[in-house]
């Protein structure tokens, strides 16, 4: 354990610091000006781009989910909720869905507690420049793009001359080795598994940050005791980083239900659909099949499962921190 | 048993030092295989996927380069640093405006800028489209611009707001009896303060513009304004058979952004735990 690398970053940041800050009013200290609408001009650029190209399309999603398009003539028809009657028939979109989540539970497995772990290895080797090391070499693939990470494993993946097939025959392990993309039962899988390549150092990070900032007493106060080394982690560690531990779950499982870059990369979805995710489906929908209707209403699914777990990460990061 | 102690102790150190020498090989063991795949000719590459160059071509490099990579890293170089420098300036003002100038509604305001940062960029991506092209945007590098800049305004201004409320009140009650103006305030005082986090959501968005896949790929087909991200799946689908180009491409578009962690990982950390605790 170390306080040295890194030191806890003074970024606190939750939303309803607004409140710890002087309220309305106040800001702008010493000069006691009463609030006045002048101040704006700092606002309007931001506001102005966000209103136009952020809200205002979103607005238009939930009423375009609504309408049928006619693509030839562009005209529009209002078809009530028939665009979501369709979508609740459509088996893509379940598996879809489905797909979605294995990637938010997979991830949850190896991103959030594999990693947690992980994070409590390094940081419990001695030398701090190993451990510098480690979490540098484990971050190195979140800092390159999914499109090459996506690239690269599509090679690994090859049935022939692909490194992963090659590996297994040189194992004597031949009989695992096919072409992991091109199966329906092992496409999402293959893409999973990359993804938990790509971005599972980028927690390691994380959470090293938050293990560092336990005291090292309370480690060995439990030492003296006579607390080995894996229950010091269930006591001492788990419980102190618990309020990672729950926004990077929520943080995971909300970038799992938008991913889009290494499946239209790795796959665009096939063989025959099996590895289609909401995002994808999407894009099917409305540059493919240019039903954009239906595309617009898979816009509000997502949008709607993302608000929910962005609210759930809001009331998690309000509740009282644990504090030493 | 001390010594049965000690010898216990010895397997578990010995096993931890194998778990993250192993994964650390698993890591770094597809990045290297890029590397030298990005060295061989095409039929070594078909050969042994294990085996070494027998000698690097690095004309490979210089083939992707012309195949069209040249273009591509200039406009996702271009893009990247304007889209980040006009994020950091609209996103700097407004968290001025949010933290240390008195307007009503601040409150409403704040949670105006910062609910973007709910918002998944499928979510918008019809109507976007559908916008950018009745407006002319669709396949234009001004369209991309707008974009980039547009979607990371939330997550920039929430990382600068917080740091720009940390910032001692009585620094601008100086500036105030010194007689500066606001505008002065903010561009002498409050932004040099503030470079810390300017610094590290200037990483932070180059990252993201460097890599972003899903406007890049949207909203271009194919002529001038392909981004690296982009332009490297077309130049596979393309090129199906000279595969150490394509790894030569790749290992230009990673390099950048790899280097960029090693520089500056210090703000990277600071950023990424600063995302995740909002």
């Amino acid at each position: 354990m170390t306080t040295t690398q890194a030191p806890p970053a003074p970024v606190r940041t939750r939303l309803d610091r607004g409140r710890t800050a002087p309220a309305a009013g106040a800001p702008g200290g010493g000069r006691r000006r009463a609030p006045s609408w002048r101040g704006l001009v700092w606002l309007i650029p931001a506001l102005a781009v966000l209103a136009v190209f952020v809200y205002w399309p979103l607005l238009q999603n939930i009423l375009f989910s609504f309408l049928k398009w006619n693509i030839y003539s562009g005209e529009q028809t209002f078809v009530g909720t028939q665009n979501y009657t369709n979508l609740a028939g459509d088996p893509v979109f379940w598996r879809a869905l489905g797909n979605n989540a294995w990637y938010a539970g997979l991830s949850i497995v190896f991103q959030v507690f594999g990693a947690l772990v992980l994070a409590a290895i390094v940081e419990s080797v001695r030398s701090e420049r190993w451990r510098k090391a480690f979490r540098a070499i484990y971050f190195i693939p979140s800092a390159i793009s999914l499109t090459v990470a996506g690239l690269l494993f599509y090679f690994i993946y090859q049935p022939q001359t692909g490194l992963l097939n090659v590996f297994l025959d040189n194992l004597g392990l031949g009989q695992f080795s096919q072409a992991w993309l091109g199966h329906e039962g092992t496409a999402i899988f293959a893409i999973i598994a990359m993804s938990q390549w790509q971005g599972f150092g980028y927690s390691v990070l994380l959470f090293s940050v938050a293990l560092q900032r336990i005291p090292q007493e309370l480690y060995e106060a439990a030492q003296l005791d006579g607390v080995g080394p894996v229950r010091r982690f269930f006591d001492v560690s788990l419980p102190l980083v618990r309020e990672m531990t729950g926004l990077m779950m929520i943080v995971t499982i909300s970038g799992a239900f938008q991913v889009f870059n290494e499946v239209m990369v790795m796959t665009s979805g096939g063989p025959n659909n099996s590895s289609q995710v909401l995002g994808t489906w999407l894009y099917h929908a409305g540059f493919v099949t240019n039903d954009f209707g239906s595309a617009a209403a898979i816009g509000v699914a997502i949008f709607v499962i993302t608000l929910v777990l962005a609210v759930a990460q809001l009331a998690y990061s309000r509740r009282r921190r644990v504090e030493w | 048993m001390v010594v049965l102690a000690r010898f216990g102790r010895g397997v578990r150190v010995a096993a931890m030092w194998t778990l993250l020498v192993a994964l650390a090989v698993v890591v770094l063991y597809p990045l290297l295989w890029m590397v030298t795949n990005a060295l061989k000719t095409n039929a070594e590459l078909f050969a042994n996927p294990f085996a070494l160059p027998s000698s690097p071509v690095w004309q490979n490099f210089a083939t992707a380069w012309r195949q069209g990579v040249g273009d591509f890293v200039f406009t996702s170089v271009s893009l990247t640093v304007l889209a980040t420098l006009i994020t950091e300036l609209i996103s700097a003002w407004a968290a001025y405006g949010l933290t240390r100038v008195s307007i009503p509604l601040n409150r409403t305001f704040t949670v105006l800028v910062l609910a973007g940062l709910m918002l998944a960029p499928t979510v918008a991506l019809i109507p976007l489209v559908k916008m950018f092209q009745g407006m002319g945007l669709y396949d234009s590098f001004f369209g991309l611009l707008i974009l980039y800049t547009a979607f990371r305004i939330p997550f920039t201004v929430f990382l600068m707001r917080a740091y720009m409320l940390d910032l001692p009140r009585e620094v601008d009650e100086a500036a105030s009896i010194d007689g500066a103006s606001r505008a002065a305030t903010f561009w002498r005082i409050i932004l040099p303060m503030s470079m810390p986090i300017v610094i590290t959501t200037i990483v932070l968005n180059v990252l993201q513009n460097w890599n972003e896949y899903l406007f890049a790929m949207v909203f271009t087909s194919g002529t001038g304004v392909q981004t690296l991200p982009v332009g490297l799946a077309d130049l596979m689908s393309k090129n199906g058979t000279q595969y150490p180009v394509v790894f030569a491409g790749m290992v230009m578009a990673a390099l950048p952004m790899v280097i960029l962690f090693f520089v500056c990982q210090r703000y990277f950390v600071r950023g990424l735990a600063g995302g995740v605790g909002k």
